[in-house]
């Protein structure tokens, strides 16, 4: 069925909306939950309606990400009527018939999967009723987890391509404005505004354009674009399509990292979909604008989520930076002008179409609109993916919406920008989050991943951590992020084994501002990053490595011993179990003891222990 | 090599020779044939009229590419920040310990191949392990031996 105009696909929306309402349950196969078995959950409910001839009156329906890792997988019922959402939590393939039977037949709910605060005690009923969604604000994320990823329909029915039919309705120089006065910019990280990007390419006079939107999502401990990708690929594409339109694009490509194959298959069906409905192809809407989109598969190189080294391998090159002295949205794609923006970017676009800009500015804070998605990951109670208005603290995302650290652990440090972004410490955590607020804190917006960080975690390791990465992901184009980082890695390799000499770490604050001040592109210029925002941070602890060979987190090997608090130790017996050198002895509930020489210093027991009953101490064995 | 003619034969017809699909090429190359031969690479460059050392340059760049064969089961530690601090190089020394090789090598039997990863986007069930398509959560050291007992054990079936 080809759509010719604007009225059929409301039309269309008319009638889908007008269909007769059905229960809905909403299985989440995000990453999170399909890694606890999901698909297995799904399956039961497909096989077990049918059993019970549902058909008629129930759907299942597999979603993307529905937030909540942590508590997964998560089960979200939507009921006919204006019946609240219900959420399930922790959902296993035996709950599936009860669920059913209970919960889709009769309406009733089942109150042991309903989600438990844990300082109330309280079951909490309706979703907003959960401190983890409470405080969000699902903008981006609206979608997630009440349409089938796999459906048009599904998505037009929520509103889809609404954003589109209006963009075609005005001119592409009015688009540009509505974008422009949104306030939007560039969630990749570095913040750019949106509008004022497709404006450059816009006045370009050439004939031959392209929109390519970033889906090369490499920050370690990040997922959002993933998500976005998985979930709701048709806001992507009709993202994608506007912008198309706005700059005279006829041509767009999605570069989808290598690891993403779900998205790459999800992203495939909605273009397929979407051309079958006459939403891509050559006269979109009866409008007379044609556009045609094309997914190219990233290679697994970090570099590549840089915007030239991006264009270089959909050029079928190895993925370099190019020198940046003219613009991409005047020679970028094959020497034609390309708008590059990250996916949850585009995201964005058809909601502010649709919407207005002022709708859209109306959120955040002033110097950045509209919400962000953050990855909240690390030693934090309720890991998952979290969406909220710009200026935000960080003390709110973490201790109300991630519940505070794990195992009531001290919070040390939180990490933001992957591998360009740096760590701010307790007394920063009522920053709010923009892009200029987190900046001056000492840090960076980045893509979205938020790291929490307890005090078991070595400030000194976790910046070796990104040299380590970043090493292997240079692409050694030039000198100063090739050779720099690798200095800086061995200085590392010191500093963590206990072979420091003095002055080893004023050394390596000096290589890490060389090859800031010296590098090509933006990854190697943020490089030194992690490494500069952990000195200023933790001083004590670079001081501790260098001098005392000392490790106070109990991370880095040889650096520390372990001993058993005898008064705070229980004697459950947990780290006995986790310990794989079985250093670990005592009988149950009586207090355990570690055994230094069969101690290789791993922490699996630090890590396990949840009464602080580990202790750090001096008088590690050093390594070589 | 009339073999590996005959098999990636089927791969280039699905592209049209331009350079531009170079990547994707050799990428569905490895997804065949769990590496890049140097004779894939020589009949690559000649289907895309390329010089063959822009056909190596791409396939040593990108890490999906691989010029040696790996092994029939990948275990794939995520190393991820949220991995890495929930302890993901403890379970990489595990499994180098149990299998007897390092991180990036294969076993003799072309049974095991050990990489980390950078992030499988399971965070939350950090640290996390994938081994072919199975994602194993909350890994722990002590669980890998019985994990790779299990693998060995659906390989001989």
């Amino acid at each position: 069925m080809i759509l010719n105009n604007p009225n059929d696909l409301e039309s269309l929306r008319q009638n889908l909306m007008a269909e007769k309402a059905v229960t809905k349950v909403w299985v989440c196969a995000g990453p999170g939950c399909l890694a606890k078995g999901s698909r297995k959950i799904y399956d039961a409910f497909l096989k077990e309606g049918r059993e019970l001839n549902l058909e008629v009156d129930y759907r299942a329906g597999a979603t993307g990400c529905q937030g909540f890792c942590e508590k997964g997988p998560l089960v979200t019922i939507e009921l006919p009527g204006n019946e609240p959402d219900i959420l399930y939590m922790n959902v296993k393939v035996k709950d599936v018939s009860q669920i059913l039977e209970k919960t889709v037949l009769k309406g009733e709910i089942i109150e042991s999967l309903l989600y438990r605060d844990p300082l109330t005690k309280e079951r909490c009923r309706k979703k907003e009723d959960i401190p983890y969604y409470a405080t969000q604000k699902e903008v981006v994320l609206g979608h997630l987890g009440h349409i089938s990823p796999l459906s048009i329909d599904d998505y037009i029915r929520a509103g889809g391509y609404a954003g589109l039919a209006k963009a075609i309705s005005e001119s592409p120089e009015e688009v540009v404005g509505t974008v422009k006065a949104s306030g939007l910019r560039g969630r990749g990280g570095a913040g750019f505004p949106t509008g004022v990007k497709w404006e450059g390419a816009l006045k370009q006079p050439v004939e031959d354009k392209y929109v390519v939107a970033n889906g090369d999502e490499g920050d370690p401990g990040a997922f959002m674009d993933r998500a976005l990708m998985e979930g709701d690929p048709h806001a992507v594409i009709e993202g994608l399509i506007i912008g198309g339109y706005a700059i005279g694009a006829h041509n767009g490509i999605l570069y989808v990292r290598n690891e993403y194959p779900l998205a790459v298959e999800h992203l495939r069906h909605a273009i397929a979909q979407a051309e079958d409905y006459g939403l891509l192809g050559d006269d979109i809407l009866g409008s007379g604008f044609g556009f045609r989109l094309s997914i190219t598969r990233g290679g697994g190189a970090f570099v590549c989520g840089e915007s030239t080294a991006l264009m270089n391998s959909i050029e079928g090159l190895a993925g370099v930076p190019r020198v940046k002295y003219i613009r991409s949205t005047e020679k970028g794609l094959w020497e034609a002008p390309a708008v590059l923006n990250n996916v949850e970017s585009w995201a964005n676009i058809p909601q502010i179409l649709a919407n207005g800009s002022e709708w859209f500015s109306s959120m955040g804070t002033e110097k950045s609109a509209g919400t962000k998605v953050f990855s909240l990951v690390g030693k934090v109670k309720n890991s998952g993916l979290v969406e909220v208005p710009m200026g935000t603290t960080l003390r709110e995302i973490i201790e109300v919406i991630g519940g505070g650290v794990a195992n009531n652990r001290k919070f040390k440090a939180v990490q933001s920008g992957g591998p360009s972004g740096g760590c701010l410490p307790a007394e920063k955590l009522d920053s709010p989050v923009d892009f200029e607020r987190l900046k001056d804190a000492g840090s960076m917006m980045g893509s979205g991943g938020l790291i929490v960080m307890d005090d078991h975690t070595c400030m000194v390791n976790v910046a070796q951590y990104f040299v380590d990465f970043l090493v292997e992901e240079s692409c050694g184009k030039c000198t100063p992020c090739r050779e720099g980082l690798r200095v800086m890695q061995q200085i590392f390799h010191d500093l963590t084994s206990g072979n420091a000499r003095p002055g080893d770490t004023e050394l390596l604050k000096k290589v890490a501002e060389n090859v800031r001040d010296t590098a090509l592109c933006g990854l190697g210029k943020t490089a030194a990053n992690p490494v500069l925002s952990t000195m200023r941070f933790f001083p004590e602890e670079y001081a501790e490595h260098e001098q005392e060979g000392f490790c106070r987190a109990g991370v880095c090997k040889g650096l520390y011993a372990l001993e058993v608090d005898p008064e705070a130790c229980t004697g459950c017996g947990l780290c006995m179990r986790v310990c794989p050198a079985s250093a670990v002895t005592g009988e149950k509930k009586a207090p355990h003891f570690i055994d230094k020489t069969k101690c290789v210093t791993c922490g699996s027991c630090l890590d396990a222990c949840r009464f602080d009953a580990i202790r750090v101490v001096r008088g590690g064995m050093k390594n070589d | 090599m009339k073999r590996t003619q005959n098999t990636i034969q089927s791969v280039l017809e699905s592209y049209p020779p331009e350079p531009r699909y170079l990547l994707a090429l050799l990428q569905d190359i490895q997804e065949q044939d769990h590496y890049i031969s140097v004779e894939a690479m020589q009949v690559v460059a000649g289907y895309l009229d390329v010089p063959e050392s822009r056909v190596y340059s791409v396939a040593t760049f990108y890490t999906a590419l691989s010029l040696v064969p790996l092994g029939r089961h990948v275990i794939k530690v995520c190393s991820g920040t949220a991995c890495h601090l929930r302890g993901a190089p403890v379970i990489v020394e595990a499994f180098e310990k149990e299998l007897g090789i390092k991180n990036g090598e294969t076993t003799p039997d072309r049974m095991f191949t050990i990489q980390t990863v950078n992030c499988l986007g399971a965070c939350a069930m950090a640290p996390v392990v994938m081994i072919d398509d199975e994602v194993y959560g909350k890994m722990t050291a002590v669980r890998v031996p019985e994990i790779i007992e299990g693998v060995r054990a659906s390989d001989s079936e």
